[in-house]
């Protein structure tokens, strides 16, 4: 566990981050660290340099942003899970973020870190596209914004380009007639999401104007059930038009992964599971 | 007599000094000079070793050595000896060199080690040694390994058997032919990794102008390690100083006398400084010993009427690529032997073979051959009472070996030394509302939920035991105990014991023991343990041994003093030795208590000898060796409630209830504190653990991110109760305590999953009860 020489900087802004990363072509960025020093330690991952981002004090900290939350990128799973203002405007990132490892994995892990390092395991993706999040990045060329549905390309795979650095996430809110959920089954010695699926409902008149489905854990990256929420939309929000919906979950997921705990076909099933239980708890907190 | 002290849960002594980060494990020391050593392990199951290249990481700027197993054993360093052969079992006894020389034999078998100034240093040359390996075909799965044509490990064990061995009581076939029914089972006992939250280190300090070494090591059994390094380093027993400092955890994976303890003696010899190695937790999933692995074909025999006649078993116990220290002994004594369980079964007969195979060593893991009886037991027991539709509890109350005091034999030889199975049963049974529990199981089963009552009423061996035994059953060492009590001037006290403690809280039992016994406060009482040079010679801590043997020495210790002490009061008091009483401390004239000298008083006397009986050494101190007349059998009953989610195939384990009778019990809270850390690792092999190697050898679940542990929230509170039924071989009446929740508590949990699947038809399915498998019964039954 003890990882090869490297170089660590600890720079106080992004633009000094910026130049960092250019000059020093293999570097990574640190945040929390629960990803990348493992790695290191396993000499899986060998940086010549670390980007600690840790003090860029701009990059920290939740505040609300006309109808979305703006969430810096260094901000960690353990105030995500706690923040008055997360749980108010957007309930179920914190149930998810409250989901997220242990105590210790919460209090150092980072919502930025989690994306960017696009874990097909992680639980963070999932609920950030189910939600409709925009990923705002900064690199040599300036800022640019990227759509939760265009950001995860591949296993351990984002759009963010070389030079570039996540800084912030914007999660839209929602309010009455909106209700989420995100339902995994922890895998029993990492606690990652073997299937893990968020849901947000909005009900409306007692139909459902607007479902949100998206599956973790069993694909590179989370993908979207888009015939299950076109099974849902219109529909009562009963059990019947539930089941039938998570019943169309299992189509979206291509070749699923596999391993030692979990063959492929149990995590289909355990997504369609979860698909219902994400659900029928968020159809039901829509209806408050 | 004894005061209050004893049976008082008082705090662990040790834990101020744990929790405050204040206590000193091996890694902690540092001495001036020190180098560190990593190991180059073999990344291939099976393959010879063709060259090596060491000469790139030797001239590395920091690099004190690069050292072969060749150049070890060119020093007069010799294989890692076997210190268990069981008689009559033809075993075979290949070398076991620590550091292999032209073939490696498991992922993870030391090929080369670097010795440099930091451990970073260390591991970027380690990885600069570069070896050329061939492959070799490999085989992981013991009862495959016997098989023809697989590759063979060792050319002295033919198809790589190691051992068979036997035992049998009374006549199995003609009770086979009786019988009314017969169940049978494959039942694999699955590999597990022992997990103790510090893992190995050794640290070795070698004096050339002396030859004489010391060795710090995490250890649960210093004085065993500085035997068997007398064996194979060349250097003489007093010559050798082992200390065990705080070592955390152990579980039996720190028994065993590893390569690394001669590989830091060694590089500390060739590069003239203190060398430590550290395990790192990847290196401690593929080098320390693992745990369990048998493959059982098991049947047991019984009449309609429940009564079981007979138990028939087929073990192959899978040994890994080298015999580990005493991993022989536990598929076979203390396994073998126990498979009449709390039962009165009169025949009985097993067929055990020890089998190599390209894995890492396995030996000894709390429980250690139990575990692997009472499951098979007590899963066959189950499996009779499915057949003729007896409740499970009823079978067990029938065929329970009758409430006994002074020994009882069982088919396989064994006599157990006391207990009172149905006892411990019924008070279980009471404490979970055995009847409302079965109703509202059958309740819920209408509404489509499905919970599951498991039982284990085991009964276990432990106490390692008397020597004659030890030696009989080929044992490489003897199995007393030894205990010193020194009073010093002011009345205070220090104990110094051979048993080696790392978790087990006898520091403050032994403390205990001496302030009941002899009448000086806890607080008085400093108890000295793991060290060579500052303990009697002892054989440390494992098989639930310290405080049934390590108790009966101190208490021997104790009786000397109170006789000596009588002596001195004589003859302050002026009075005649026969006449002088001892109670709580105090030693006084038969009929007169008001005229009496303390303990304390005593001991300053005898320290100043003043005034002083003619002809008596001065002095309090007493050393004492006790040798048990037999062993001990705890025994008890466990009871798992579990709750299936048919969906998604998850077990929840909602109740738990343990009834265990050790003994006379000294600290209540720290017996709990056993059962509650046995139950919780037994709970983890029936649901979670599970050792895993893939096609080309690798281990699988190489880190705690793929091996799953036992978590805090998987477990509800623990209902514990006691029964206490005193033990005739100790002074005491104590019996261990450290494994039985290990023991029972597998069982316990496989069958309340089972009760659970009952209505599905669902009979058997392979430990690690993990929700796809659970799932996948719960299919094919719906189809």
């Amino acid at each position: 566990m003890y990882s090869s020489s490297f170089q660590y900087f600890r720079p106080k802004t992004v633009a000094e981050a910026s130049q960092l990363l250019k000059k020093h072509k293999d570097a990574r960025v640190l945040a929390g660290g629960h990803s990348l020093l493992p790695a290191m330690k396993f000499r899986l991952a060998n940086p010549m340099a670390l980007v600690d981002i840790g003090a860029i004090k701009r990059l920290a900290g939740i505040k609300a942003q006309g109808k979305a939350l703006w969430i810096g990128a260094t901000t960690t799973h353990a105030e995500i899970a706690a923040s008055g203002l997360v749980r108010k405007s957007c309930p179920v990132l914190a149930e998810t973020a409250a989901q997220i490892g242990d105590i210790q994995v919460r209090n150092r892990g980072t919502i930025g870190g989690s994306a960017a390092h696009a874990d097909p395991a992680a639980d963070f993706p999932t609920v950030l596209i189910a939600l409709g999040a925009t990923f705002v990045a900064k690199g040599p060329k300036g800022e640019r914004k990227i759509a939760a549905d265009k950001f995860f390309l591949d296993l351990f795979t984002t759009a963010l380009k070389p030079g570039e650095i996540l800084t912030a996430i914007l999660v839209p809110s929602y309010g009455k007639g909106s209700g989420g959920s995100y339902q995994k089954h922890p895998h029993p010695a990492s606690r990652y999401a073997v299937a893990g699926v968020a849901a947000v409902v909005e009900v409306k008149d007692g139909k459902i104007a607007r479902a949100s489905l998206v599956v973790g854990g069993t694909t590179p990256n989370p993908v979207r059930a888009a015939t299950a929420e076109a099974a849902l939309s219109g529909q009562k929000p009963d059990a019947a038009s539930i089941a039938a919906a998570a019943g169309k979950v299992a189509g979206a997921i291509e070749d699923p992964l596999s391993d030692h705990y979990a063959s492929g076909e149990f995590r289909v099933h355990l997504a369609t599971v979860m698909a219902k239980r994400a659900l029928t708890a968020a159809a039901e907190r829509a209806r408050g | 007599m004894a005061s209050r002290i004893f049976g008082s849960a008082i705090k662990r002594r040790e834990d101020p000094r744990l929790i405050t980060g204040q206590a000193k494990y091996t890694d902690d020391f540092v001495l001036p000079g020190m180098a560190y050593l990593t190991v180059v392990r073999s990344p291939y199951a099976h393959a010879k070793v063709l060259r090596l290249r060491t000469k790139k990481a030797a001239a590395m700027d920091g690099v004190l050595g690069v050292f072969t197993g060749q150049q070890m054993k060119d020093a007069g360093f010799g294989a890692i000896p076997c210190a268990w052969v069981v008689p009559g079992s033809d075993t075979k006894t290949p070398a076991y060199p620590p550091i292999a020389i032209d073939t490696v034999r498991y992922a993870g078998n030391a090929v080369a080690i670097v010795v440099a100034r930091d451990r970073y240093l260390a591991r970027d040359a380690a990885d600069a040694v570069e070896v050329d390996y061939e492959p070799l075909p490999h085989v992981a799965d013991a009862e495959k390994a016997t098989q023809k044509g697989q590759p063979q490990l060792h050319a002295e064990a033919p198809n790589n058997v190691c051992f068979h061995w036997k035992v049998s009581g009374g006549d199995v076939d003609a009770a086979f032919k009786a019988a009314d029914v017969v169940v049978k089972e494959r039942i694999l006992n699955q590999r597990l990794i022992p997990n103790a939250i510090e893992p190995r280190a050794a640290l070795a300090q070698y004096s050339s102008a002396m030859n004489e070494v010391t060795l710090w090591v995490t250890s649960q059994n210093p004085h065993i390690v500085r035997f068997l390094l007398s064996l194979d380093t060349g250097i003489p027993e007093q010559k050798i100083r082992v200390i065990a400092p705080e070592v955390g955890g152990g579980f039996g994976s720190k028994i065993p006398h590893y390569p690394e303890d001669s590989m830091v003696i060694f590089a500390s010899k060739m590069c003239g400084v203190p060398v430590k190695w550290t395990e790192t937790r990847s290196e401690n999933y593929r080098a320390t010993i693992h745990g369990r692995d048998h493959i059982q074909d098991v049947e047991m025999a019984a009449k309609k009427d429940g009564t079981i006649l007979a138990l028939r078993a087929k073990v192959w116990a899978n040994l890994g690529a080298y015999l580990s220290t005493a991993s022989t002994g536990i598929p076979t004594i203390l396994h073998g032997l126990m498979l009449s369980g709390a039962y009165d079964i009169k025949n009985i007969h097993e067929d055990v073979y020890g089998v190599f195979t390209n894995t890492t060593p396995t030996d000894a893991y709390r429980g250690a051959g139990r575990p692997e009886a009472t499951f098979m037991v007590e899963r066959l027991v189950e499996l009779v009472a499915r057949k003729l539709k007896m409740d499970p509890a009823d079978i067990r109350k029938k065929n329970f070996i009758p409430p006994f005091t002074d020994g009882h034999t069982v088919a396989t030889g064994l006599t157990y030394d006391s207990g009172n199975y149905i006892a411990a049963f019924e008070k279980a049974l009471k404490m979970l509302d055995y009847a409302g529990l079965r109703k509202k199981q059958a309740d819920l089963r209408k509404k489509g939920e499905h919970i599951g009552i498991g039982f284990c009423t085991y009964a276990e061996i432990c106490g390692l035991g008397p020597s004659q035994v030890a030696g009989a059953v080929g044992f490489g060492g003897g199995l007393w105990e030894s205990a010193i009590v020194r009073f010093h001037p002011s009345g205070k006290v220090n104990v110094m014991v051979g048993i080696s403690p790392h978790g087990q809280g006898e520091e403050t039992t032994f403390a205990q023991i001496v302030a009941s016994e002899l009448g000086v406060s806890v607080d008085d009482v400093e108890v000295t343990h793991g060290d060579t040079a500052r303990t009697p010679m002892g054989w440390g801590s494992y098989g639930s041994r310290s405080t049934p043997v390590g108790s009966g020495a101190l208490m021997g210790a104790i009786v000397k003093i109170r006789e000596k002490s009588k002596v001195v009061t004589a003859h302050l008091l002026e009075a005649a030795v026969e006449d002088i009483e001892y109670d709580d401390g105090k030693f006084f004239v038969k009929g007169s208590p008001s005229k009496f000298k303390t303990i304390q008083d005593v001991a300053l006397m005898a320290n100043v000898a003043w005034n002083y009986p003619k002809g008596l050494e001065p002095g309090l101190e007493a050393s004492a060796f006790f040798d048990p007349p037999n062993f001990v059998y705890p025994f008890g009953a466990h009871i798992a409630v579990v709750r299936v989610d048919t969906e998604t195939g998850e077990i929840k384990l909602e109740r738990y209830v343990a009834v265990d009778d050790c003994g006379r019990v000294i600290n209540p809270m720290i017996v709990n504190g056993q059962i509650h850390g046995g139950v919780v690792q037994g709970v983890g092999q029936a649901l979670w653990e599970g050792a895993a190697y893939d096609e080309s050898g690798q281990l699988l679940t190489g880190s705690m991110m793929d091996y799953a542990l036992p978590k805090a929230e998987d477990f509800p509170n623990l209902e514990l109760g006691m029964t206490e039924t005193p033990t005739n071989v100790n002074p005491l009446g104590v019996k261990g305590i450290g494994e039985t929740g290990t023991i029972a508590s597998t069982p316990a949990v496989y069958n309340a999953v089972m009760d659970a699947l009952a209505p599905f038809g669902v009979g058997k399915l392979d430990m690690p009860l993990t929700p796809e498998k659970v799932w996948r019964a719960l299919q094919g039954a719906r189809r």
